[in-house]
């Protein structure tokens, strides 16, 4: 089963629950946790790892040959990003608005724009005691994080069985990266705060997942501050609130000290245990 | 001399468009035929990516030498106006292409690259 956490706003609690969930899912099942919040992954601080495997990710990027070009201007044309620009008897190429689709350089005539190998980032496969954990890590500089994210998919999907419970820590917001770490999840977890500033991110993803036709619940972080928005309008619109997870200072402590929570916060475990049962009740393997 | 202005209308009376790639349209001027033109460019306003080098490249085609617009291109359609040696001059905000036209002719507006 795939399971991402997304959240719309960012800083509610994705790493959280996706580290808690992988850890506790892992006392009986086999667990990846796979953290696609490539700008910046941050689950490895939670966990205990070695590294066993690691590798560089690329992208191609078109790099023009002048000596071959005959101008025709293909290439200009099929790109959607402007990304290849026809100036005169010269191409101008702007790797940062490329999107490695690569239409400009397989539908010249001649060959003149072949795709050159750019490095975006690495990924990193660790073990912990209990699951597997990958990490991919985008290169300072590199804007898209989409091609890392696909890679990475595919990594866990190479190397991972659908025995594995495969849980994706997804960055937030609700752009082409988070659409990107969800659109192939079987259940995806929504996670906000009861705020405003939650109520408004949450409103807009799950809008997006209803787009993308996804199966997926809400769970409510740090309970008992802000209002009932949240609640009230996921009972109007029959969205299911998987779990609320209580605000406590004990669950800060041991956040700001990169500990786990649901083996020292009973609370904690019981929520998990209610994400689960909603989820594998609801799912089917 | 060829200059072009980011507008938000055709006419010597229009609004000067503070931005760039995303401009309404691009009004040039030929000072030698004192010919008015312009270029409708409200389909760049909704790409998501590379508005500013597609903008550029309007500039190139129609062989303008000098820009004058309000915020500034960025950096894309920065390297290619420099490549082309488009003369830019910014910071020509809330006034009409006249007006616009007028400051430059006095030295007035501030010269980007």
């Amino acid at each position: 089963m795939k399971i991402a956490i997304a959240s719309g706003k960012g800083g509610t609690g994705k790493t959280t629950l996706s580290t808690n969930l992988a850890s506790y899912l892992s006392e009986n099942n086999k667990v990846v946790l796979c953290d696609l919040d490539v700008e910046e992954p941050n689950s490895a601080l939670f966990l205990k790892t070695e590294i066993i495997h690691q590798e560089k990710k690329y992208k191609g990027i078109p790099e023009w040959n002048k000596n071959t070009c005959t101008l025709c201007g293909n290439c200009q044309e099929v790109c959607n990003y402007h990304a290849v620009i026809q100036l005169g008897d010269t191409i101008m190429v702007f790797p940062e608005l490329c999107h490695s689709c690569y239409a400009c350089s397989d539908l010249c005539p001649t060959n003149s724009l072949p795709m050159i190998n750019n490095e975006t980032g690495t990924l990193t496969h660790f073990k912990t005691n209990t699951f597997d954990f990958v990490e991919s890590r985008l290169k300072i500089g590199e804007e898209q994080a989409v091609p890392l994210i696909k890679q990475t998919l595919k990594y866990i999907d190479n190397n991972f069985s659908d025995e594995f419970h495969k849980i994706y820590d997804s960055p937030p917001g609700t752009s082409c990266p988070v659409i990107e770490s969800t659109k192939n999840a079987d259940f995806v977890i929504l996670i906000t705060e009861p705020t405003p500033f939650g109520f408004n991110d949450v409103k807009i993803a799950i809008e997006t997942m209803k787009a993308l036709n996804k199966n997926f619940g809400i769970v409510i972080n740090r309970y008992g501050v802000g209002n009932d928005d949240v609640i009230n309008y996921c009972k109007k619109n029959n969205i299911p609130v998987l779990a609320k997870i209580p605000n406590k200072k004990e669950i800060a402590e041991l956040y700001s000290k990169g500990e786990l929570l649901w083996n020292k916060i009973p609370e904690v475990k019981t929520e998990l245990e209610n994400i689960k049962n909603f989820i594998f009740s609801n799912i089917k393997n | 001399m060829k200059i072009a202005f980011t507008t938000k209308g055709t006419e010597w009376e229009s609004k000067i468009d503070s931005r760039f790639g995303r401009a309404n349209y691009f009004v040039f001027y030929d000072e030698d035929t004192q010919e008015l033109s312009s270029i409708n460019n409200k389909d760049n306003e909704n790409d998501a990516h590379g508005a500013g080098p597609k903008a550029a490249q309007i500039l190139f085609n129609n062989k303008a030498q000098v820009l004058i617009t309000g915020n500034g291109p960025g950096g894309n359609a920065s390297t290619i106006l420099e490549k082309i040696g488009v003369v830019c001059y910014i910071e020509a905000q809330e006034i009409t292409i006249k007006e616009a036209y007028n400051l430059f002719k006095e030295g007035k507006l501030k010269k980007f690259y």
